[in-house]
C-alpha cells in the first residue's frame, strides 16, 4: 500500500471512533434531560397513559445498552426515529432540510474563499493600500457577529432599497433565480466573517513563504512576480489555508443555525432550534447528529487534501 | 522577602509598559475595555432611565438628546436597556471564560506534564468535544438542560474548556522539556510542586492570551443564543434578546437593532486588541494562535 493510501485509510479509521463517540453523546442527550424526558416532552397535562405509551414508543423503558444498540442499528438503516408532534419520520425531515443547509454553507464558504484567498494573496504580495484595506476587513469580519450583519443587510437591501426579499426560501430546482435571491443576504452574512479568517491565514502564510530563500532565488532568476506569487508561493502556502477552511466550516455550520432562524430558511439548523423550543428531543438528536457527522466528514476531507498538498504530512503520519 | 516584593513590582510594570501597552492595539483595547467594564459595573449609576419603564408617548421614538439611542416598541429607553443588557452579557462572557480557564488549564497542565496514558485519558475526550461545531455543542447542551443565562454560560464554558486545555498542554510540553524542570525532578521535588511552582507560571501565558480573545467571542455566542431564545430569558435583558425583539420593528426603528449590535462588535474588537497586546509579552511564539 502506498504511503498516500495508508494515510487516507488511517484518517478514515480515526474518524470511526469519533463518530461512535458522537453517536453516544447524541443518544444520551434524551437521558440527560433533568427529570422525566417524556413528561417534559408532553407537558404536565399529559396523562400517565400517554406518558407510558410514548416511553414505550421511544424504547425508554428498556436497558440503556439495548436502547443504544437498537437506536444505532436504526441509524445505520436510515431510521432516526419519529417526530412525536407531526408523526413524520425524522429521516424524512432531515432529507427535506439538509439540502438547504448544505447549499447555504457551500455557497457561503465558496464566496468566503473567493474573496479571502485572492485578497490575502494580494495583501501579502503588494503591501500598501491593499494591505491596510485587508486589515480593516479582518477587524470588521472578526468583530461583527454574522446574525447582526444579517439584520443590517435586511435593513438595507430589503427594508430601505427593497432589492432583495428579507426572508423565506424557494428550492433551487423550482426556481434557481428566486432561490439565489433568497439566499443572497444569508450567504453574505455568513461569508463576511469567514472571508476575514481565510484572508488573515492566507496573508500570514503568503508572508511567510514570500520571505523564504527560494522565492529570493526565483526573483534573482528573473521570473515574473505574478508567476512567483501564484505558481510557487501560493502552492506552498495552500496547506494552512485549506486547514483553516476546514476548521471554519464548523463555525459556518454553527452560524447556519442562527442565520437559518433569522432568514426563515427551512434548514437543519432552524429545525434544531424549533425542536428545542418544542422539546422535541428525537428531532433534536437527529439534527445534531447529522450536522456533527457532516463536520467530521469535512474535517476528514480537509486532512486528506492537506496530506495531498503537503506529502511531508503523509510521511509523518505513516512513520 | 522585601527583595522579592521589590523585584516583582518593576517586573509587573514592565509587563504593562513593554508588553501590553507597548503596542497601539494593546493600548486601544485596554482603554476600551476599561470603559466597557466601568459601564457594566456602574450600570445603575450610568443608565439615564429605568430600562424597563414603559412610556406610551415614546413608542419607537427616534434618538434625541434625552434618549440618545431612541426608544423601543414599548417606549423603553434603548440606551438604558443596552447598558443593563451589556452588564448581563459581559457577566456571562467573563464568567464562562473563567470557568473554562479554571477547568481547562489544570487538565492541560496535567496532561502535558505527565504525558503517556494520562495525556490520552484526558485529551481524547477533549478532542472529541473539539470535533463538534462550537455553536452546535452549545445548542445541544441547552437542548438537554433547558434555556437560561447560567446555562448559556455553562455551555460556553464547555466549548472553551477544550480549547484552553489544548493551548496549555502545548505550552506545557515545551516547558516540561526544559532543563530546569529536569533539575527540579532530580532534586526530588514532587510533581505537584513542580507543576504549581515551575510549569504553571511558565506555561499559562498563551492560555491567558487565548482566554482574553475568547471572552470577546463569548459575548457573541451569548448574544446568538439569546437571539435564538435559548439564552437569557425575559425579564432578564440581554443584547441578543434585544436584537430578537427589535426584528419586528427593524425598518420603523433601526436604532433598536443598531446599538446592541455595535456594543457586541466593540467588545469583541476590544478583547481582540487587548489579546494582541498581551500576546507580544505572554505568548511571543504564538502558541495560542
Amino acid at each position: 500500500m502506498s504511503p498516500r493510501a495508508r494515510f487516507i485509510l488511517r484518517r478514515l479509521l480515526l474518524a470511526i471512533p469519533v463518530i461512535v463517540a458522537m453517536s453516544i453523546f447524541v443518544f444520551l442527550m434524551i437521558h440527560l434531560v433533568p427529570g422525566d424526558p417524556v413528561q417534559t416532552m408532553l407537558g404536565f397535562r399529559a396523562t400517565p397513559q400517554n406518558v407510558a405509551t410514548v416511553r414505550e414508543q421511544l424504547g425508554l423503558d428498556r436497558p440503556l445498552l439495548a436502547q443504544y444498540l437498537t437506536w444505532a442499528g436504526g441509524l445505520l438503516h436510515g431510521n432516526f426515529g419519529q417526530d412525536f408532534i407531526s408523526h413524520t419520520p425524522v429521516a424524512t425531515l432531515l432529507r427535506q432540510r439538509l439540502p438547504v443547509t448544505i447549499e447555504l454553507t457551500l455557497l457561503s464558504m465558496s464566496l468566503a474563499v473567493l474573496v479571502g484567498v485572492p485578497f490575502g494573496v494580494r495583501a501579502a504580495a503588494r503591501p500598501g493600500a491593499v494591505r491596510h484595506l485587508s486589515e480593516g476587513w479582518v477587524v470588521g469580519g472578526i468583530a461583527i457577529a454574522d446574525f447582526w450583519l444579517g439584520i443590517m443587510l435586511v435593513l438595507l437591501f430589503a427594508g430601505i432599497w427593497q432589492l432583495l426579499p428579507p426572508s423565506g426560501y424557494v428550492p433551487f430546482l423550482k426556481d434557481p433565480v428566486q432561490n439565489l435571491r433568497y439566499l443572497t443576504l444569508p450567504v453574505l452574512a455568513l461569508a463576511f466573517g469567514e472571508s476575514a479568517y481565510i484572508l488573515r491565514t492566507t496573508r500570514g502564510a503568503m508572508d511567510e513563504v514570500l520571505g523564504t530563500q527560494y522565492i529570493l532565488f526565483l526573483r534573482a532568476k528573473g521570473i515574473a512576480e505574478r508567476r512567483i506569487v501564484y505558481r510557487h508561493a501560493l502552492r506552498n502556502a495552500a496547506a494552512p489555508i485549506v486547514t483553516v477552511v476546514g476548521i471554519q466550516f464548523g463555525v459556518l455550520l454553527g452560524g447556519a443555525i442562527v442565520i437559518e432562524t433569522l432568514f426563515a430558511l427551512p434548514g437543519v439548523g432552524r429545525l434544531i432550534v424549533t425542536s428545542i423550543q418544542q422539546r422535541n428531543y428525537v428531532v433534536v438528536q437527529g439534527g445534531v447528529l447529522v450536522v456533527a457527522v457532516l463536520f467530521i466528514l469535512v474535517t476528514l476531507l480537509t486532512d486528506v487534501i492537506v496530506g495531498w498538498l503537503d506529502p511531508r504530512i503523509e510521511e509523518g503520519a505513516a512513520a | 522577602m522585601s527583595l522579592a516584593v521589590a523585584s516583582a513590582a518593576p517586573a509587573r510594570r514592565s509587563l504593562w509598559r513593554r508588553g501590553i501597552l507597548s503596542s497601539r492595539k494593546g493600548r486601544v483595547g485596554f482603554a476600551i475595555l476599561v470603559g466597557l467594564v466601568a459601564v457594566a459595573v456602574f450600570a445603575p449609576l450610568i443608565a439615564p432611565h429605568d430600562p424597563n419603564a414603559i412610556d406610551a408617548s415614546r413608542i419607537l421614538a427616534p434618538p434625541d438628546l434625552a434618549h440618545p439611542f431612541g426608544s423601543d416598541a414599548l417606549g423603553r429607553d434603548v440606551l438604558s436597556r443596552v447598558i443593563y443588557a451589556y452588564r448581563v452579557s459581559l457577566g456571562v462572557a467573563v464568567g464562562s471564560t473563567l470557568l473554562a480557564f479554571l477547568v481547562g488549564v489544570p487538565l492541560g497542565l496535567y496532561a502535558g506534564y505527565h504525558g503517556g496514558w494520562v495525556d490520552t485519558v484526558i485529551m481524547r475526550p477533549i478532542d472529541m468535544v473539539l470535533a463538534l461545531p462550537a455553536m452546535l455543542l452549545a445548542v445541544a447542551l441547552i437542548a438537554i438542560i433547558g434555556p437560561g443565562t447560567n446555562i448559556s454560560a455553562i455551555a460556553i464554558a464547555v466549548i472553551y474548556m477544550p480549547i484552553l486545555a489544548r493551548v496549555v498542554r502545548s505550552s506545557t510540553l515545551v516547558v516540561a522539556s526544559q532543563t530546569y524542570i529536569e533539575a527540579a525532578r532530580a532534586r526530588g521535588t514532587v510533581n505537584r510542586k513542580i507543576i504549581a511552582r515551575h510549569v504553571f507560571p511558565n506555561a499559562v501565558g498563551p492560555a491567558i492570551v487565548q482566554a482574553t480573545v475568547l471572552m470577546g467571542f463569548a459575548l457573541q455566542i451569548e448574544a446568538a443564543l439569546s437571539f435564538l431564545g435559548l439564552g437569557a430569558q425575559p425579564p432578564t435583558p440581554s443584547l441578543g434578546s434585544m436584537l430578537a425583539d427589535g426584528r419586528d420593528v427593524l425598518t420603523q426603528a433601526p436604532w433598536v437593532e443598531i446599538f446592541p449590535g455595535l456594543a457586541i462588535a466593540i467588545t469583541v474588537l476590544a478583547f481582540n486588541f487587548f489579546g494582541d497586546g498581551l500576546r507580544t509579552r505572554l505568548d511571543p511564539k504564538g502558541v495560542a494562535r
